[in-house]
Parts: structure tokens; sequence; C-alpha cells
């Protein structure tokens, strides 16, 4: 019933009698997908003695005044929270009662993702990568997500999303492996840094072009539905990728093929230097939803407890009856967009400071633990160092690594080497030998 | 049963006595040529080209539980009626109907293939690939690199009609090799007959890299051979020599191969001329070695497709070719192609490399 209230508050309709029959029927409707497992939408048979459309493509009631549905952006689709910005439950029957250990562990990891993202931020500026992107203020959507996961549900992220492969257990020699492009990296020196993938961990290879895994997700997803094993698909995407047309591909696909996939949204306000009035006219994300037929909410992504509630409510959902998920975590992106840009062209650093001092995934949930005596100062402390010390040592050994080999340029753009690329290759160490001052073969793997 | 209001059938001869001279249809520049029946792949059954994708697809459900088939249409069997009967036979979660997006067709192939499934994707016609160009290119050819090999999509095959059928104008003409031929990490295929259909589709099916698989749909319904009913395949990457020549060689691939099998006969009877002809089958990677091979024998070389000559894939063969035998050419190398337009629909007669064109360059490449 909340569903349907929210979708007639958010069109701003005002049908009398025609409302409330199609506020019921809409919830009947809703009640009914529910344990709709697989079923082909059959044409209703013909009755032309009755004063209702028949058209194959719509079933609603015929209206005789003619009023443009207004899309409503002033009381749209409101935020789910648990905790408020002191880190309070507000409603006791939402805390989701983890653990001590449960906790503790999202804070160290939640931490612990900022540790490693200051120390390779700097690198990048001291010329010891190419390239990062950190994660600063979106830590709460990636480990509230991450621990409502099984660990065999399959991953397909965007690049800001480091939180959940921490989560599931990557070390940090391998994130640092990647960053450097290091003789360790599992990617082979391939791609740029920040573009982490295990398959271990179930948590697929992250590549540049936007919006690319939205569709993939949905056919992994139609996969591991046919594979009827309790697997779910989560993707991730911030909302200036939901504008590609690969994302509507995506929801449209997953909704109609009835896949078991959350799409979780990160709104964090900008992509790059383009505001969210830019990006979209609507609702934001959550709205669209609806418009292809899949359950959808709005969380609030700095509170840790509402991704965890929302997104483990979804993956029950999503596998036991095999539909697509909507989930947009409103959140705010503290960091630049990248070592490649600065911020503070496009916005105030009032902005950023508010988000980084009074609404922190963080400190929200730092302020959760204290208020249950969890956490004290001295474990703060202590536990700065350690995790620092821990990345420090990563970074120190990364950096001393060699870089892979050069054959492994040739390597795995076929399942096989092709005979072309067998010959380009051993041209390549002809002419590197040849001209071998030329080129930096003493950093390289031999 | 939907009939040919809806597929894109062509008529090999129309001749009418009261129709107006401006009204009578063009015949048909080819004649298809079946090959010998093959004896080594067990019984064998009449099919056209149509219904040896059918045969491929349907012993592909049939070995392989994961396997499924999707997009526009091939759920009541497919606009060229490729996959009828199969998703009675297979169940309605194996083949199936995806929206009308062929982006999200290829990327969400990519993701079954992922995920470990066989996916085998259907663009409606080859000429609406475009949408998918970035999920083919971007993503499902460098997926195995860019992980490192931890995932890869090798597992997904994309099946589109393709090339010239007589009426098909601008968007339902086109040969686009040459765009994804240019695209390290998928490989791209095109038979020029049941039976090649069929084993190399296979093939394709069976290899574990992304393919691209063209049909020429004018040979749907006309190339009718005895194919057989077991699953085999045709090797990819190895271009096949249907007739051995000592002055020319010809390379061609699909429909065209039937235009230079002609060709290659007016050559003989009225120049003399011997002609090695060519079946090139995988476009990329493309076999070097045995085109290579045969002009520094002939010393001669005629590449014809249909696909404008700019850019087009006989320049990579071309320029491969002088690179590796240069001193071996007797005559610059020839190229027969259709003309740096969009495929025009009432000139199509004019546009494509038709034999008296290919015949030309041949007594041009002798006299030179």
């Amino acid at each position: 019933m909340a569903a349907v209230r929210s979708m007639n508050k958010m069109y701003g309709v005002c049908f009398h009698a025609a409302r409330q029959t199609a506020g019921l029927k809409a919830s009947r409707l809703l009640q009914h997908r529910a344990f709709r497992v697989g079923a082909v939408r059959q044409q209703q048979p013909f009755d032309s003695t009755l004063e209702k459309p028949q058209f194959p493509g719509a079933s609603a009631e015929f209206v005789d005044h003619l009023e443009f549905i207004q899309p409503n952006v002033i009381s749209g689709i409101p935020v789910y929270r648990v905790m408020d910005r002191q880190g309070n439950i507000i409603n006791p029957s939402q805390d989701p009662q983890l653990s001590k250990e449960t906790v503790l562990n999202f804070y160290q990891k939640m931490t612990m993702l900022n540790t490693m993202d200051r120390i390779l931020y700097e690198s990048q500026r001291q010329g010891r990568i190419s390239f990062y992107m950190t994660n600063y203020g979106e830590e709460g959507t990636h480990i509230g997500s991450a621990a409502a996961l099984d660990p065999s549900d399959i991953v397909f992220g965007q690049y800001r999303e480091a939180g959940v492969l921490m989560y599931r257990g990557f070390p940090l020699d391998l994130f640092m492996a990647q960053c450097y492009a290091n003789a360790d990296d599992l990617g082979k020196g391939r791609q740029m840094p920040v573009h982490y993938g295990s398959k271990d961990l179930n948590f697929v290879t992250i590549s540049s072009p936007l919006a690319t895994q939205i569709p993939q997700a949905a056919g992994a997803a139609y996969a591991v539905k046919r594979e009827n094993m309790n697997r779910a698909v989560i993707c991730y995407f911030g909302e200036g990728a939901a504008s590609e047309g690969d994302a509507h591909a995506g929801f449209n696909f997953s909704a109609t093929l009835e896949c078991p996939l959350i799409f979780f949204c990160r709104n964090n306000g900008y992509a790059i230097s383009t505001p969210t009035n830019e990006q979209y006219r609507g609702d934001g994300i959550a709205a669209r939803g609806p418009g292809y037929g899949m359950m959808s909410i709005r969380v609030d992504g700095n509170d840790v407890f509402a991704v965890y509630n929302a997104t483990k409510e979804a993956r029950r959902r999503a596998v036991a009856e095999n539909q697509p998920f909507l989930i947009e975590a409103m959140t705010y992106r503290i960091g630049h967009h990248s070592t490649s840009d600065d911020s503070s062209a496009y916005r105030s650093v009032d902005e950023v400071n508010y988000w980084d001092k009074q609404d922190h995934p963080i400190s929200r949930l730092r302020h959760y633990m204290t208020a249950r005596s969890w956490w004290s100062e001295d474990d703060e402390r202590t536990w700065r160092k350690q995790s620092r010390k821990m990345v420090m040592e990563a970074f120190e050994r990364a950096e001393k690594r060699l870089k892979p080999n050069p054959e492994l340029m040739f390597t795995d753009v076929y399942q096989e080497v092709t005979p072309l690329l067998s010959k380009q290759r051993d041209s390549m160490w002809k002419h590197v030998q040849q001209y071998k001052e030329h080129y930096p073969l003493d950093l390289y793997d031999k | 049963l939907l009939q040919d209001g809806v597929g894109f059938f062509y008529v090999s001869k129309v001749i009418c006595n009261s129709r107006t001279k401006t009204q009578r249809r063009h015949a048909s520049h080819f004649t298809f040529q079946p090959d010998p029946v093959p004896t080594q792949y067990g019984p064998t059954q009449k099919m056209n080209l149509f219904q040896s994708v059918t045969s491929a697809l349907d012993n592909t459900l049939a070995s392989d539980p994961t396997a499924v088939i999707f997009g526009e249409d091939v759920a009541f069997g497919g606009v060229f009626r490729c996959t009828v009967g199969l998703r009675d036979k297979y169940g309605k979660d194996r083949v199936f109907n995806t929206p009308l997006c062929e982006q999200g067709i290829v990327g969400f192939g990519i993701g079954v293939a992922v995920a470990g499934a066989t996916a085998i994707a259907e663009i409606q016609f080859a000429d609406y690939i475009y949408p998918a160009f970035d999920q083919i290119v971007n993503e499902a050819a460098k997926y195995r690199y860019r992980s490192g090999n931890l995932f890869d999509c090798g597992n997904l095959t994309i099946r589109a009609p393709w090339g010239c059928v007589g009426h098909g104008s601008l968007y339902h003409s086109q040969s686009p090799e040459a765009f994804f031929a240019h695209c390290p990490g998928i490989k791209v295929v095109i038979p020029r007959s049941p039976v090649q259909a069929k084993g190399l589709l296979l093939s394709c099916i069976a290899d574990q890299n992304p393919c691209i698989f063209f049909e020429p749909k004018i040979l749907y319904r006309a190339a009718v051979e005895q194919v057989p009913v077991e699953a085999y395949t045709v090797p990819l990457s190895q271009a096949e020599i249907l007739q051995e020549g000592s002055d020319v060689t010809l390379v061609a691939w699909g429909t065209q191969i039937h235009v230079m099998r002609e060709v290659a006969n007016m050559a003989q009877e009225k120049l003399g001329v011997s002609c090695e002809l060519i079946d090139l089958q995988t476009i990329l990677p493309w076999d070097v070695e045995t085109v290579c091979k045969s002009v520094v024998k002939t010393g001669r070389l005629l590449i014809s497709h249909e696909a404008p000559v700019t850019g087009g894939f006989a320049a990579e063969i071309s320029s491969t070719v002088q690179e590796e035998c240069f001193l071996n050419l007797e005559a610059p190398i020839s190229r027969v192609c259709g003309y740096d337009t969009p495929f025009p629909h009432i000139f199509e007669p004019f546009y494509i490399p038709d034999k008296w064109k290919c015949f030309d360059a041949i007594k041009r490449m002798i006299n030179y």
C-alpha cells in the first residue's frame, strides 16, 4: 500500500474514482508479481461489450478528461534510513542488530579503504602510480551492500566500488599490485589503476566504458537463474552512467527476462563536474524503476545499516521471485572525480566540508559503536596506526616489485596466441634487442 | 506461419511478358554452386542455408544444456526462419525474445557468457549491429585481455544476416566485416554454403573467443545442399582452396564465392587463364599463409567483396600480400568491390562487383 501511495504522490495525479480502482489494481498487481515466476503474459480474451481498453500494450482504464501526468520531483521517492546523522537508531525495528564483531568489521573495512585511498592518491601525486580514484564519502554504500550479499554472488562494478572488493577479502597487496601494474597484478598489468578484478571473489574486472556492465549483469543473472543455485548478481553504477543507453537496455532486459539482479546506483551528486540537475530532470534514478516494471527504493547511502537492510531484502526477493530490484543510494562524492580532476573548479569547499564533517558514513557508524561502548578513543588511535602500517607495508612491497614480462602484451587477446601475434611478438623482441638502450627493460620481469 | 511479407526472400528469376520494361526484375547476379556431398560426417539431409543454421543450433541445444538463443523475434522462428521449432523443442527459457535493443542483446550475451553459459545472440540484420559496436569492440573483444584471463566471454557467438539480397538497399544489404576486422580479440566468420555454414557456426560456438558469424541472406533459400545431420566442425582461420590454378589467385567469401566460380570459368574459356579460387571463410584472424602461398605461385591476386572498396577488407589482404610477395607479383593487386556509396536500392545491378567487372579485372591483370 505504501508503494502505491508513493507512486500516486509521485505522479501527482488527481483522478477520483479511477484512482481508487487504479490504486487497488496496482497493489494487486504488485502482490501478484511477487508470486508469478517465469509466466508469459497472455492476451486477455476480447470482449467489446466491456467499456474497457483491449489494447495488448497496456491494461489501464479509460478516462474522459485530458490531463497530463506531472512528474513529481519536489516530493519524490523518500529516502530510507535507519540512523540519523549522529548515528542514533531512529526506528528500533529497523536496527539490523548485527553483532559487535560484524559492526567492527564494517568500521575497519571502511576506514582501511579510506587509509588506502589517502596513500594511493598521494602516491599518484608523487609520480609513483599513473592514476587513482578515491572512494571518499561512499564507503557506506560499498560495505553495507557487500555485507548483505553471499560470497558467491557476482559483482559487476563501475570503478568506485573498491570497498566491495575489500569487504570480500581482496588483500592490500593485490590492490597495490594492480595500481602499480607490477608482476603480481592479477590483471597482468594491462589496465590503468583501480581497474580491479577477482575471479575467486566473484568481482568481474572493471572496465572504463561506463554502464557497459549493466546489460552484462542482466545476462549473468539470467544464466545464474537457470543454474538455480541460489546466486544473485549485483550491478553498481553512478547516476551519470545511468544516462547511458546501456542502462536503459539493462533495466529493460532484466525486467522482461525476469533476472535475479540488484541494480545499485550510487547517486553521489556529480559525474566529474556535471551536477545532477544537468544529468537528469526527473526524480533521480529510483523513479525510473517503475517505468520498467521494476521494484525500486531510495536509501541514505551514508547510512551503512540502511544500505545493508535494503540490499539484504532486495537480494532475498530477487532470488526468490526472479525479478530485478533497483536501489538508489544517495550519497556524496567527497573526493575529486580522479587524480586528473580538481573539483574546486566546479563546487565550493564549504559544500565538500559539510559532507565530510556533518554526514559521513564512517563517523555515523563510529557514533553508533561508541554509544554502545564498542569502540573507544584508544581503539581508534591503535587502529589508525595499525591500518596505516598495513597499507604502508603493502605499498612498499608493491613499489619494489618488477613489472610483468612484456611477453604478456601478446597473450590473452584470444584464448590461443595466433600465428600473426606470434610473429608480431618475435618482431618486437628482435627490435628491442637491437635498440635495447631505448627501452626500460630493467624495470620488467625476465 | 508468417510468409514472405515478413521475410526477405529473393526471387531468383522473374519473367513476365505483361510487365513493362522498367518493371522487369533483374536476374540474380550469381548461381549457387553446391559442393560435393560430404561423406565423412555421417548421414546427410537436403537443407537450405537457414535450415543448416537451424540444424547447428539444434545440435548445440541438444548437447550443451547451458546454451541459450536470444534476439528479436527468435521465439516464433525468426524473420529468416533460422530458429523454427527450437523453442517448442527446448523450452522458452532457452529460446526467447529480447526487447528491441541491439546494445542490450550483445551486452546481455556477454553477461551470459561471462557467467559460464553458451550464448548465441541474433542481430536481425548486420545493418543493425552498430548500436552493439561498443559492447563488441570495447567489451567482448577485450574481456579476456583486460582481466588478465580471469574472465572471458568466449562462450558468446553473435549471428547476423549479411550481404546483398537484390532489393535490400541501404539497410538490408550491408557487409560490415571490415569494421570488425580492425578489432583484435573477436573472430569474424562468413560461410559460402549450407555445409560450410553449419560447420563454421558450430566451430564459432565451440571456440573460446567471442565470434561474429555473418550469414549471406541471399543464400538462405537459394543455397541447397546435402548437409550432415550430426554435429561437425569446419576449422576457423583456415582458408579453403576450392579450385587450383596457376595464373591468377581469386580471393572472396560468402555469396561472392559463387560469382568468382563463374568468373574462373569465364577466364578459362574466354582467356585461357587458369584461376586458383580461395574462400577466405574467416576474416579475422585470416589465413595469411594460404593466400600468400597461392600468390607466390600465380603472381596475380584479385580480391572481391560487396562492401565499399575504401577500407574494405580487400585493402588489408592487398597490403599484407604486397609486403610478403612483392617480388612475385606480375601485376598490381586488383580489388573489385562495391563503390564508396551507401548500398543503393534501384542501382544495385550497377553497384555490385559482378562477374563482368571481375572478368575485366582479370583481363587487365593478364595484359599488364
